[in-house]
């Protein structure tokens, strides 16, 4: 591998987020100015997957070093070069500082975002290029399935994955281990394998990230299961919206192959294993297992009653087994490093890491990867960083649609399935999104019951239309015209939609509604019986002020407003006709002396 | 036309590919034709009504033409609890469209998605192949100012 004959790396990322932040602008600029300088052959760019620190991107890390740049631009690099690689002294204006503080803090592992995660799954984040195969092998690539095809039976392997406890991190928990035996232990000549990349979950990416930075980590568990399970064809389903994603793993297909890793006779035995990637619809069912099977057979994603199982009936009616993106990626490390390494980590019933995307109102977002067990206050508040702007912390909805919004008084939580579960939350596939003063609760159930009435595949009866009767009811409480009794009719209608939903979508869809009413009924209360919303979201219920001391009468949010309903002389406090008002916000925004309030 | 046949033809005709090939189309042509889906239907013997089964069922697909440059507003969770309601009123009363809509030049169609995983740098909007982020109503006449 080539990173050994440079002094230094400095490694760009080229995640998702950072590529949108123009992170391949700066490799252009620092490959010409580390050229004027005279330095190409010491320092070498390379290009990395995802880092994971998406909100302060472009970043980039130099190594052997550790140092962490952030928010780069192409007018910082000149500097930048001069400081750190002509004079060595890292340059101040691109580190990292702590909200709380005004200290640079110049080390990737002293950066609180970094030193609490432990990486298992994204092991190799940052430190290689994704594009390239070799990079991958140089950090003990394909060990775990040369250790697999070489010195284990079938039955090991299953009996490792069994032993190390991990569970399915699609959303449901189910042993991974106990489901590969039921697939090897059906009789067929022909077994496939599906790796699930549909990561339907709005505010989850951590699927997508792995893809992008690491696309080998999940052939290479794909490649261990086909053999434990006697499957000779598998089939890797991305979302459309993910086209780097596609990409990067179309290329490691054709790497793997070349290499010998995928395809006919692997390490010289007589196993074949193929792989095949199909592109998503856009349709959120289709993450769900039978769905997903329906789509890659050519038809609309519809689920289908189970049983029979993926494992006795799936694809084209064969044995098939589908794990989870993040499921396959810990494969190797599992075999690896051996059950016996991996169970240290976690808690007595959830094993191993579990990556989340940190997001919504937190000042430090992006992926982390964490070992199960830590506290939610330790993720959103250690490694988070804490809500911006001085704001009060209100909740944080894990699980996605299926899932639940979990108040301050469960911030000590251990992260854990059954913990979560308790909490009317869900581990789900990892989303957390973080929830301040100025969310409205009754909002966000309202936006998850919208999502899923649009998503419904609308086979069966109590998810189609029981959904857009609970739409209904939320719409007239967010809209002011709310009754006593609507809570009542929302609680009995989420019971029997629960309890006769078809497939998981349907029989978890009121999970957002529940723990809201749950935690924070006095919010629904006063939208109901004082027709108000105390997050001052929902319009019906606001109305903009302007507060006579703050206004100075710059007259920018006069300018700005799109009905032109605010007035007042130059310099002179402004008021705004509350008639005309449509409470859009763009004067708030638009002031810069706080003068704006919502009541 | 020749298009389609091109890409009937890679992907061999498979039924099972139907979906792939309809992507195909919609990517290159912005929308799904119905001559197109004629001859995808002829040519891999299946029904019509089962490409307008697919059509409709999944959102990738559009059966009328649509803007010059899509916007994508994402209303994934963490875009919208940091504001992405409040840039999608904006793009409404700007273009004046509805979400689906289509410009009367024909410049812009807006539509809302699911989530772009994007999600540090919410709200965000991805024009044609571009993403904005960390945008508040301000700055979204410059971003449309770059589509002509
Ligand atoms: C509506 C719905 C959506 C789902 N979406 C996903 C998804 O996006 N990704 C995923 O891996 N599993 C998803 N699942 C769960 C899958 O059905 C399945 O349980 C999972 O892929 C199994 O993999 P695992 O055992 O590795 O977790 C979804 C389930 C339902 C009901």
């Amino acid at each position: 591998m080539n990173t050994k004959r440079f002094r230094t790396n400095i490694m760009i990322c080229a995640g998702t987020s950072c590529i949108s932040n123009k992170s391949m602008e700066i490799r252009v600029a620092l490959e010409a100015e580390l050229k004027k300088r005279n330095l190409e052959n010491e320092v070498q760019v390379v290009i990395t997957g995802c880092q994971g620190f998406c909100e302060k991107g472009p970043i980039a890390i130099v190594q052997p070093d550790g140092i962490f740049y952030q928010l780069l631009e192409v007018d910082d690099i000149p500097m930048l070069v001069e400081e750190h690689f002509l004079k060595g002294r890292p340059y101040r204006k691109c580190m990292y500082v702590p909200t709380d503080s005004d200290v640079p803090v110049p080390k990737l592992m002293e950066i609180e975002f970094f030193k609490h995660q432990m990486l298992v799954v994204l092991k190799n984040r940052g430190r290689m290029d994704p594009e390239n195969i070799d990079e991958y092998i140089a950090f003990d690539g394909y060990q775990a399935l040369a250790k697999a095809v070489n010195d284990m039976a079938p039955d090991k392997i299953i009996a490792e994955v069994e032993k190390s406890g991990l569970r399915g991190r699609g959303g449901g928990g189910f042993p991974t281990g106990i489901k590969w035996r039921l697939a090897k232990d059906v009789e067929s000549d022909i077994k496939y394998l599906i790796c699930n990349a549909d990561e339907g979950d709005p505010g989850a990416y951590m699927d997508r990230s792995i893809l992008e930075s690491d696309p080998h980590s999940v052939l290479e568990g794909m490649a261990i299961g086909a053999y434990a399970i006697g499957a000779q064809e598998g089939y890797i389903y991305v979302r459309d919206e993910y086209p780097l994603a596609v990409e990067r793993i179309k290329r490691a297909i054709e790497q793997a192959k070349e290499y010998g890793l995928l395809g006919e006779g692997i390490f010289g035995s007589d196993f074949n294993f193929d792989l095949h990637v199909v592109r998503g619809g856009g349709a959120f069912v289709c993450g769900e297992e039978t769905a997903l099977i329906a789509s890659i057979e050519g038809f609309p994603g519809r689920p289908r009653t189970r049983p029979p199982f993926p494992a006795e009936r799936g694809l084209w009616g064969k044995p098939t087994n589908n794990n989870n993106v993040e499921t396959w990626a810990n494969i190797p490390t599992i075999i690896l490093r051996g059950a016996d390494w991996y169970r240290q980590i976690g808690t007595e019933k959830s094993k191993g890491t579990k990556v989340f995307s940190l997001v919504g109102k937190i000042n430090n977002s992006g992926l982390v990867e964490v070992p199960m067990g830590i506290s939610l206050r330790e993720i959103i508040f250690g490694i988070g960083g804490g809500i911006p702007d001085g704001k009060k912390f209100k909740a944080v909805q894990s699980g996605g649609p299926s899932g639940g919004c979990i108040p301050e008084s469960l911030l000590d939580l251990p992260v854990d399935y059954e913990k979560l579960t308790e909490a009317g939350a869900i581990m789900g596939s990892g989303g957390l999104i973080v929830m301040d003063e100025t969310t409205c609760m009754v909002n966000v159930a309202l936006y998850f019951i919208n999502f899923l009435v649009d998503e419904s595949c609308g086979k069966c009866v109590p998810c189609r239309v029981g959904l857009i009767r609970m739409k209904e009811i939320l719409e007239k409480i967010t809209n002011g015209n709310g009754e006593e009794n609507d809570i009542a009719v929302l609680e009995a209608l989420s019971d029997t939609i629960r309890k006769t939903a078809l497939c998981a979508l349907g029989a978890t869809a009121a999970n957002p509604v529940l723990t809201t009413l749950r935690y924070f009924k006095e919010e629904y209360i006063a939208h109901v019986r004082d027709k108000k919303c105390p997050a001052g979201v929902c319009k019906a219920l606001i109305s903009f002020h302007i507060s006579e001391e703050k206004c100075i009468g710059c007259t920018a949010c006069a300018k700005t407003c799109p009905v032109q309903c605010i007035s007042g002389e130059r310099k002179k406090p402004h008021v705004i006709n509350q008639d005309a008002c449509t409470r859009c916000g763009a004067c708030k925004e638009a002031c810069r002396f706080d003068a704006i309030t919502i009541a | 036309m020749q298009l389609v046949y091109q890409i009937v033809e890679k992907y061999d005709r498979r039924e099972s590919s139907l979906i792939a090939m309809m992507q195909d189309i919609q990517k290159s042509e912005g929308y799904l034709p119905q001559k197109a889906l004629e001859i995808i239907a002829k040519e891999v013997q299946v029904p019509l009504s089962r490409l307008y089964a697919l059509a409709t069922f999944y959102k990738a697909f559009s059966l009328t033409p649509r803007g010059r440059h899509i916007i994508h507003v994402c209303t994934g969770t963490a875009c919208h609890v940091r504001g992405a309601d409040k840039i999608m009123d904006k793009l409404k009363r700007d273009l004046n469209v509805e979400e689906g809509g289509t410009t009367e030049d024909g410049r812009f169609t807006l539509e809302g998605v699911r989530c772009v995983g994007c999600c540090g740098l919410g709200p965000v909007i991805v024009v044609g192949e571009n993403f904005h982020g960390k945008l508040t109503q301000k700055d979204l006449g410059n971003i449309l100012d770059q589509y002509k």
